[in-house]
């Protein structure tokens, strides 16, 4: 047995598309540009990333979907490859989204099938079933056609389907897209368990807190490349020696948040929508107060609670991400 | 797994609103067909010769769009790469889904036969039932092997809904599935020998009319079909790879 799970290093793929079809253009994507990574067995390993970051290639590089431009790819000590079939016995692949499921068939004929072609011995095959339909609590639906499932029900048959096999290496690509709270605190605790009794889990989500629960470890990944990589405990460093305001507020433009972000002192400043209101977090140095000043760029608009807290990984995270977008602004002035 | 495979995906096939409404209609177009052609050819005795040949060109379009758009299909459906994560050969991966293209074609056989009986009393006395029993489930089998060929090579081909319109035809005139090849100019002579819809065809042809002896008519559709298959497996190595290499697994 391999020491490590999975290990990749250099690994490159470019995407080559042609558009137009009169004067066809051929256009090239670098989607992932040298990443190196090694998990060990049994780790559950966070991937995390902006849209467009490369997370999905990665893990399709990894689980043998993709063939790499450059660089080499293990899995259990297998080349992803040449041995392509080897990795395929012992990796297990959910990808978020509601596709990718017989609609025509019912959750249990869907899993019989993919249960029969991941090679899951006929005699296990309905206690198995049994088994992931209890688990991701479809049991009892299992005989409706996928066709009239939820985005959730689908999501995790999904899960269901990964795990059949019991793959000792688990891709999840965003595996808690659609999934109502309830149900998402189960996938993580049926995650964390299947990495306590071994199982090595590499995970993209866009959710930070799911992270910061699960990961032993995550990696950072922005344009193709690895930006930073750690416990998170680690990754919080990033943010070490900052503080955050947030601020509630309705109506907050686009403007101000570049005059916000403008403000001495002022690190980060970015803006979500919570329901109908938005949350504006600014980042800014420990030493700083910048309450005053961001409260005054703030008038004439209506606003809610004012907090000032210690970052979280999610701070951490955003401040990592723009470190590379103004990296990438740079480079992109012409010399 | 084959079986299984193949069973599953009849499932999913025949559950298709399109498919089910094509169901409907087709045979019964097909039966009314079959008995003018030869009404008008003054030879009621063949009748049922003539339904049967309908019944295969049901089975034969069935495999000709079911099987040259499999690929395409599982893509769109997004189960595409989800199937090719299997540790098996591509080929084998692939195959269930065109034996349940020939598989859910079959039906088309029956109903034409059975709205032949009903709309048209042609009656259904089989010269050899038994070897009319074996031979379209064997024909069926064929079909279905050659149908991972239409697979691979589609894929690979930018015009293939084109090339599956204009195959659908011709196909089953050479093939003599509903006129006698002899018939036929000289020239299409060899292309029908070396096709597996022509043995087919004579096999099941030959048990229903008792013209002629069955089994090697059937070993012949057989053996050519497996040359498809092996043919068909390679192509689906070599389709799997440059999918891979080019990203095309995924619905892009
Ligand atoms: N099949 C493809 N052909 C061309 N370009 C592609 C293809 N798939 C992805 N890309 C490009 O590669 C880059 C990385 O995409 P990827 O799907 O890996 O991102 P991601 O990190 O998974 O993003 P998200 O968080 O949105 O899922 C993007 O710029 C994307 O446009
Ligand atoms: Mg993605």
């Amino acid at each position: 047995m391999s020491e490590y799970a999975i290990e990749a290093s250099g690994l490159r793929r470019t995407y080559r598309s042609r558009t137009g079809w009169l004067r066809p253009q051929r256009r090239e994507v670098q989607a992932v540009r040298g990443v190196d990574l090694t998990v060990g067995n049994g780790e559950l390993f966070g991937l995390l990333g902006p849209n467009g970051a490369g997370k999905t290639t990665t893990i399709k590089l990894l689980n043998t979907l993709l063939i790499p431009t450059a660089g080499t790819a293990r899995i259990c000590g297998f080349d992803v490859v040449g041995q392509t079939r080897e990795v395929r016995r012992r990796i297990g692949y959910v990808f978020g989204g509601d596709r990718g499921l017989y609609d025509r068939l019912s959750a249990r004929d869907n899993l019989r099938y993919f249960a029969e072609l991941y090679g899951v011995p006929g005699r296990e095959q309905k206690r198995r079933i049994a088994e992931l339909l209890e688990l991701v609590r479809l049991t009892g639906r299992e005989n409706e056609r996928v066709e009239s499932y939820s985005r959730g029900m689908r999501q995790r048959l999904h899960i269901a389907r990964g795990l059949l096999h019991r793959p000792r290496v688990l891709f999840l690509d965003e595996p808690s897209i659609g999934v109502d709270p309830v149900a998402a605190r189960e996938l993580r605790q049926t995650v964390a368990e299947l990495a306590a009794t071994g199982t090595t889990v590499l995970l993209t989500t866009h959710y930070m807190a799911e992270a910061d629960e699960l990961c032993g470890r995550i990696a950072v990944i922005a344009g193709g490349r690895i930006q930073a990589l750690g416990t998170p405990a680690e990754l919080r460093h990033h943010a070490d020696g900052r503080r955050v305001l947030e601020v509630e507020a309705y109506g907050v433009t686009d403007d101000r948040l570049a005059v916000i972000h403008a403000l001495p002192g002022v690190r980060e400043a970015s803006l979500e929508v919570v329901g109908a209101a938005q949350v504006l977090a600014v980042q800014s140095d420990a030493r700083v107060d910048v309450q005053a000043d961001v409260l005054r760029a703030l008038d004439g608009v209506r606003l809610g609670r004012v907090t000032a807290r210690q970052p979280t990984l999610e701070d951490a995270y955003v401040a990592i991400v723009n470190r590379v977008d103004g990296r990438r602004a740079a480079e992109a002035v012409p010399a | 797994m084959i079986a299984v495979g193949a069973l599953l995906h009849a499932k999913q096939l025949s559950r298709s609103p399109f498919e089910i409404a094509t169901a409907l209609i087709v045979p019964v177009v097909q039966a009314t067909l079959a008995v003018y052609l030869f009404r008008a050819g003054g030879e009621p005795g063949r009748m049922l010769e003539a339904a049967v040949g309908a019944g295969l060109m049901g089975v034969w379009s069935s495999v000709l769009f079911g099987s040259g758009g499999a690929i395409q299909n599982q893509r769109w459906l997004g189960t595409l790469e989800m199937i090719m994560l299997a540790p098996r050969p591509p080929a084998l991966v692939i195959l269930p889904i065109t034996l349940a293209t020939a598989l859910t074609g079959t039906y088309a056989m029956a109903a034409t036969l059975l709205w032949g009986r009903l709309l048209y009393g042609i009656p259904l006395d089989f010269a050899d039932p038994v070897a009319f029993a074996v031979a379209v489930p064997g024909c069926v089998v064929g079909l279905g092997m050659f149908g991972l060929l239409l697979a691979s090579t589609f894929v690979l081909l930018r015009n293939a809904n084109a090339l599956t319109n204009t195959l659908e035809y011709p196909i089953w005139l050479v093939s003599g599935m509903l006129v006698p090849i002899t018939v036929l100019p000289g020239w299409t002579g060899p292309i029908a020998a070396v096709l597996p819809t022509t043995w087919g065809a004579r096999a099941v042809r030959e048990a229903a009319t008792g013209s002629g002896a069955v089994w090697p008519s059937l070993g012949v559709c057989l053996a050519i079909s497996i040359g498809c298959l092996a043919a068909g497996a390679l192509m689906m190595t070599y389709v799997e790879r440059r999918a891979r290499a080019a990203a095309t697994l995924a619905l892009a």
